[in-house]
């Protein structure tokens, strides 16, 4: 095939024709104008969408679980925010670590982490959770939960009151409408 | 078909409490059963042996979670009886009402679980509503909700405050209604009953050998309670019986843990018209232990916890052991897992009321 | 229905004292419903059965390890559902081979305590039918509840 006659016919592998596709449509909605207007429209209702519906992982492990529990109970309810507990990771936005974390546990709750798809937050819920609380010098619990998973909030108490726990929630609430999130093809 | 062993845990929707149950399945029906458990190990008897007695009734609150107040009462019993310390009536009956009113809220925890297990969502929200009516109480005589940091070596840290006792009788006379009603909910219910009659039967005779106590060994008709048998504080003097089923099934025991929490209520009921009126509700203990030993047995709500405590002579405790019933219960629970289904795991184990920090420690 | 028959305290030590003349020593104290006494590590599986089999001594509630730096001890708690006596049995084992002879066999109930036991303190009960690690992840080398085992943090 002569190609002199295509002067602008190009030739690409496979693997380059994948990442010209993907990125032709990131620059043509970029440079138009289109996302910049979609964001502004869809975005600030994705984000509203995503932070009023997080789903937690059913995953109690100790005293703060119990809290947990009283926290989705009807005197402290937390499906009036949106908060359905799921049992499986791969349904869920929210990691709640309420307890504490031992050498044994450590692979199992990393490799959950890792099942969670993104977009996905870490809370760490009590004492033991955050540092290890009053088992600071114990020879199986991690330190805290932050040493092997990045977390975003810290909800303080031993265990937390459910109110305090809910307070933690609005506050990812507050900071994933800060980080504006929910753009047009933002990942 | 092959056998295989299947995991179910740690996470799991069914496993309250943190541990792996592997069972190994013939098709659906169960041949054998393995528990797994450490993953709530924290060393805790490694740990109180570097804290002075004082700073453990915090650390014990948290064996157990769900029924803390047993736990901190227990160790108070055995760093008494290993220092030689007496208790004032007033701090006895105080800690006795606490320990019923915990059992009610242990076992209130307990219906809150089992019913999502066993496909009955409603018990959960009632039983969660009348729990916190409980909590209530404690917080108000204890500030915390949950791991209260309340009895003493030599008593409990203060006395009821005004208008609690008040409280008390109308939160009694509120919950016994309500027991009418769960029991309408939970026991006219064909598909719960199905679910829960003739499954899993354990004769007496295996029960007591393989260390099983609490509610589980009552439902299989053997008469133990620790609070009848081998009484401590004021049982003895109280006017009240054991719940007892002879049946052995998982229906038996449920119904053990319902009669357990009218029977709560009649023994607060007494304790509240002996009470002296008012005395002391604490004496100070010694800042060091003699050397020696003590042992304290108690009727937790899940069967019977000792604590075994050796002092030194020092303001720590050479050795600390506790025995906790589930340990021995979920040792026992192969034996009652085999030749049933998968999906009747959740039922059997679901009422032999699990905690698992008491058995990981 | 069987007959069970009940043993006061005074019946029960003689009982053991007649059997166990130079094994078994009686402690001093004076607890309502108790009777503490420590016995030869030799002498233990045939105690055990004598108060299992003739004693009516049925539920194992507790075998715990400890370490007294110089010696192990196996320390066993043993009820009686019908008489409502708690024993405390007291067996010294020497530091440099701790082994004794597993009661599983004769209480279901002291399984998992005697492989907690070996899994804190390394105690071998001989004639477990399983003595692995419970609590602890299986390649743990060290045996945390020594004495001399310094786990490092403070």
């Amino acid at each position: 095939m002569d190609l002199s006659a295509y002067p602008h016919a190009v030739a690409m592998s496979a693997k380059e024709f994948v990442d010209w596709s993907t990125n032709v449509m990131d620059d043509i909605a970029r440079s138009s104008g289109a996302k910049r207007t979609l964001d502004k429209v869809a975005g600030p209702l994705f984000n509203w969408g995503m932070r009023n519906a997080i789903y937690p992982l059913h995953f109690g492990i100790a005293c703060c679980a119990l809290e947990m529990a009283a926290a989705s109970g009807p005197r402290f309810d937390t499906e009036r925010y949106g908060m359905v507990f799921r049992s499986s990771p791969r349904q869920c936005d929210v990691l709640l670590v309420n307890g504490w974390v031992t050498n044994k546990l450590r692979p199992a709750l990393r490799r959950l982490y890792e099942e969670m798809p993104d977009p996905k937050w870490v809370v760490a819920m009590g004492e033991c959770a955050i540092s290890g609380g009053p088992w600071y010098d114990s020879y199986n619990v991690v330190q805290g939960v932050d040493t092997f998973i990045p977390v975003d909030i810290y909800i303080p108490g031993c265990p937390p009151r459910p109110e305090a726990m809910i307070d933690g929630f609005l506050r990812l609430h507050q900071k994933i409408k800060v980080s504006k999130l929910g753009g047009f093809m933002d990942d | 078909m092959a056998k295989m062993w299947i995991n179910m845990g740690p996470q799991h929707p069914m496993t309250h409490g943190l541990w792996n149950l592997r069972v190994e399945v013939d098709g659906e029906t169960i041949t054998d059963a393995e528990p797994v458990i450490g993953y709530l190990h924290r060393g805790w008897e490694k740990m109180v042996e570097d804290r002075h007695y004082p700073q453990i009734i915090p650390m014990a609150d948290r064996l157990c979670y769900g029924s803390s107040f047993t736990w901190s009462h227990v160790y108070c019993l055995a760093a008494e009886d290993l220092m030689g310390v007496e208790v004032p009536e007033r701090a006895k009956y105080i800690r006795v009402m606490s320990d019923e009113l915990q059992r009610i809220g242990s076992h209130l925890m307990w219906l809150a679980a089992i019913g999502p297990d066993l496909g009955n969502l409603t018990i959960f929200l009632y039983a969660m509503r009348e729990r916190e009516l409980f909590m209530d109480l404690f917080q108000s005589l204890c500030g915390a909700r949950m791991t209260y940091n309340f009895p003493r070596i030599g008593g409990v840290r203060n006395d009821a405050p005004p208008n609690w006792e008040r409280d008390l009788v109308r939160t009694l006379d509120y919950f016994e209604k309500r027991m009418d009603e769960y029991e309408d909910l939970v026991d006219r219910n064909s598909v719960f009953r199905m679910r829960m009659v003739d499954l899993a039967p354990l004769s007496a005779k295996d029960a007591i050998n393989l260390g099983v106590t609490g509610p589980s060994l009552r439902g299989s008709g053997v008469k133990y309670d620790v609070r009848h048998n081998d009484p401590y504080e004021i049982y003895d003097e109280l006017d009240w019986h054991m719940c007892v089923r002879d049946e052995g099934d998982v229906y038996a025991r449920y119904r053990v843990r319902m009669d357990e929490m009218r029977m709560s209520v009649q023994i607060v009921r007494e304790c509240l018209k002996k009470m002296p009126k008012s005395g002391p509700i604490r004496v100070k203990p010694p800042r060091t232990a003699p050397v020696g030993t003590g042992m304290a047995r108690m009727e937790d709500p899940r069967g019977e916890s000792l604590m075994y405590i050796i002092g030194d002579g020092t303001d720590k405790p050479f050795r600390l052991k506790v025995r906790s019933p589930f340990f021995v219960t979920l040792s026992a629970s192969p034996v009652m897992l085999r030749s049933y289904k998968v999906a009747d795991v959740p039922s059997i184990m679901g009422m032999l009321d699990v905690c698992m920090g008491e058995t990981d420690r | 229905m069987e007959e069970t028959v009940t043993y006061t305290i005074d019946q029960v030590k003689s009982k053991i004292a007649s059997a166990f003349p130079t094994e078994v020593k009686f402690e001093d104290k004076v607890r309502p419903r108790r009777l503490f006494m420590s016995a030869n590590k030799d002498a233990l599986l045939k105690l055990c059965t004598m108060l299992k089999d003739e004693l009516g001594f049925d539920h194992c509630s507790c075998v715990s390890g400890v370490d007294r730096c110089d010696r192990f001890q196996s320390v066993y708690h043993i009820c009686s559902c019908s008489s409502n006596i708690t024993l405390e049995i007291v067996v010294d084992l020497p530091h440099d081979n701790p082994e004794v002879d597993s009661v599983t066999p004769l209480w279901g109930g002291a399984n998992w305590h005697e492989r907690e036991a070996f899994d804190m303190f390394g105690i071998i009960y001989k004639g477990h039918p399983r003595l692995e690690r419970l609590l602890l992840p299986a390649d743990y080398t060290f045996f945390p509840m020594r004495k001399d085992c310094e786990t490092g943090r403070k």
